[in-house]
């Protein structure tokens, strides 16, 4: 079993906060981390390669400093990991990543299996993990709550419904995304650990992959940002007073529209 | 690529405060452009010394836009009934397709949709695409995105919405890929711009830190997704004409790769939280499991649905599909009630569109305090009881 598990450096979101005097965000002292969902993607990739036997890639589209989180991968069980960047990509959307990401696997060879987080936490699209199926041109089932059962030539999962779950059965090739429902991520054992630190991380760039340099970063992308601000402040503080009985008096008298 | 002209910049610095994603630094006198870069323009337009420009951002592929014509709606049609989302973008599509003088059309896909299609009119539709087939009883991604994305490349719809509903958020991805098409998840606000049509598509990002405007300057159709309550819908109106056409469905279309063996529905009736009108949220001040059972007692009492924070999903008191947050769902309801939640930044990104926010919790110095338009310091355990029967006298009277 060949798996290759997408992952993402995000701003940790407890660390960021938008400067009340400037407007913008305070970025200081902003730790990364990997995007949460994607952990839960490389726990169940390293979970079926115990199962299945196999190999599990790890591969990140981002900046240099990227490194970390595939190194993070590694220590939980990742077998290698591949980082493509190239300042190239800057101002890509869903579409040139996905793009990218897939000349990428291209370039990686055989896989059985794709995992991504269901989302990244900074741009929250989750568009990227069908956007990758669609262009290696193999199925995808969004938001995995939990696989039932696999074996080498079929998976049986739950996918995650608004009304409650959807049963779904699939031959390889298929690329999955997950919840965190999936499962708990394991700590990264000291051996895993120094695995990391002596991994070598195969850095990719655009050339390497094949891209076409019209389909990539901000050229290859449908999709522009044309204008950032901050949203709409939604008023002060106001905490009602008086005794316990009289505020739950004042806030019912408030509600009463929606009563 | 941002290019910094070293002979017109001063170092001012105001560059790097106007970027919100942190990727521009004054590093001895000069602006140094950094790898997070989005090239978003925000520091282009901010640089009152025009040391700033954006190069080689032409795009590649120029379609003939004008080719392209109409508002799109998906209208999601799920267990024998359409999603109330699909006739509240109705709604802003009738806005959209009136101010291009444009019909409005729906797509209904599935089995068994009765009089869905004159619903659908009723709420707005000029004209509905109806693929209606027993195949389509499930959801598959395959199939529902093979059919619309073959009706895109028929007809040529300049702008194509649906709800950000768990099969939204799965299959359109799929289809604007395929097509090459910009799409733009959770919009908040759809508008569109008089003389080239661009639809303006602007949606948060970062949590809701900040609010992002996108367009899609160079291709055709501009899809989106929008958040379920955020739209109003229009009445219905039984008088309202328009047109029913049933797509001719090729076997292979109906095919999907993915086998659906059956399809679970939750037994408590209040799993869609993205869909209430109010919402009763619990976080770790409740202390127990028990105390939880005054929140459910609460939204029963407001005939609306619990939901919870991660803290409290984690604990294993509700289930996941309760969650509200940056790892849970985004909600904007009518009316929502925090009780006992911090409002950690996390959860607040979740729910910080609601209409109207209460947030009940015993630290007066509580982050979820800043978002709230009402509030109540006190002890859950005596506020709660005093509310629900304050609520249900207010209810009989």
């Amino acid at each position: 079993m060949k798996i290759v598990v997408c992952v993402k450096q995000v701003p940790d979101a407890k660390d960021v906060r938008l400067d009340p005097v400037t407007n913008t965000l305070a970025r200081e002292g902003v730790q990364s981390i990997m995007n949460p969902y994607d952990q839960h993607a490389v726990e169940e990739a390293v979970h079926l390669k115990e199962k299945l036997g196999g190999t599990v890639t790890v591969l990140s589209m981002g900046p240099p400093q990227a490194e970390e989180v595939l190194r993070q991968a590694i220590s939980c069980g990742a077998d290698d990991a591949v980082l493509v960047s190239d300042r190239a990509f800057a101002g890509a959307d869903t579409w040139a990543t996905s793009y990218t990401l897939a000349k990428a696997v291209q370039k990686i060879g055989d896989f059985d299996l794709i995992l991504c987080g269901k989302q990244a936490i900074d741009g929250d699209t989750a568009q990227v993990g069908p956007g990758l199926a669609i262009q290696l041109n193999i199925p995808f089932v969004t938001c995995i709550q939990k696989i039932r059962e696999a074996t080498d030539t079929e998976l049986v999962m739950e996918r995650m419904m608004d009304d409650g779950y959807d049963v779904l059965a699939v031959d390889y090739p298929v690329l999955l995304t997950v919840v965190k429902d999936i499962n708990t991520p394991r700590v990264p054992s000291l051996k895993g650990k120094m695995k990391a630190k002596k991994a070598e991380i195969l850095v990719l760039s655009a050339a390497d992959v094949g891209a076409d340099p019209k389909k990539i970063g901000l050229a290859g992308s449908p999709t522009q940002v044309v204008d950032v601000f901050p949203p709409p402040p939604r008023g002060e503080r106001a905490l009602l007073t008086g005794s316990i009985d009289d505020q739950v008096e004042q806030l019912v008298e408030r509600l009463a529209v929606y009563l | 690529m941002l290019i910094v002209d070293k002979e017109r910049c001063t170092g001012c610095g105001v560059c790097e405060a106007n970027c919100a994603f942190g990727a521009i630094e004054v590093v001895d006198g000069i602006a140094v452009v950094g790898e997070a870069c989005t090239l978003c323009g925000a520091c282009v337009e901010s640089c009152e010394f025009e040391a700033l420009t954006i190069e080689g951002a032409e795009k590649s592929v120029q379609m003939d836009l004008e080719s392209w014509s109409g508002i799109w709606v998906y209208c999601e049609f799920r267990g024998g009934n359409l999603a109330t989302v699909a006739l509240e973008l109705l709604g802003v599509g009738r806005t959209l397709a009136d101010a291009r003088g444009v019909k409005l059309v729906a797509v209904l896909i599935g089995s068994e949709t009765g009089d869905s299609a004159e619903k659908l009119i009723g709420h707005g539709a000029d004209i509905v695409y109806r693929a209606d087939d027993p195949a389509l009883h499930y959801f598959t991604d395959e199939a529902y995105g093979a059919i619309l994305t073959e009706l895109i490349r028929k007809k040529k719809p300049e702008v194509v919405l649906a709800g950000a509903t768990a099969i939204g958020r799965s299959f359109f991805p799929g289809v604007a890929n395929a097509l090459g098409a910009g799409l733009t998840a959770d919009c908040t606000q759809l508008a569109i711009r008089a003389g080239d049509g661009a639809l303006l598509q602007t949606r948060p990002a970062f949590g809701g830190n900040i609010m992002a405007t996108i367009e899609c300057p160079g291709s055709r159709p501009q899809m989106s997704t929008v958040r379920p309550n955020v739209m109003k819908q229009l009445e219905f109106d039984p008088s309202r004409s328009g047109e029913i056409i049933d797509i001719d469905l090729a076997p292979a279309m109906l095919k999907s790769k993915v086998r659906v063996l059956e399809s679970v529905v939750s037994d408590s009736d209040d799993v869609n939280i993205q869909e209430s009108d109010i919402l009763v949220g619990g976080g770790r001040g409740l202390d127990t499991e028990k105390g939880f059972t005054l929140i459910r007692e609460l939204a029963k009492s407001l005939d609306g649905s619990v939901s919870a924070s991660r803290a409290v999903v984690d604990a294993g008191w509700i289930g996941y599909p309760h969650q509200v947050g940056q790892t849970g769902k985004t909600v904007a309801p009518k009316l929502y009630i925090a009780c006992g939640i911090s409002g950690a930044i996390q959860h607040v990104a979740g729910m910080q569109s609601s209409e109207t926010i209460v947030a009940i919790n015993r630290d007066e110095n509580a982050p979820i305090f800043n978002v709230a338009d009402f509030g109540i310091v006190g002890d859950l355990f005596e506020v709660l009881p005093k509310l629900i029967s304050k609520i249900e006298e207010h209810r009989k009277s």
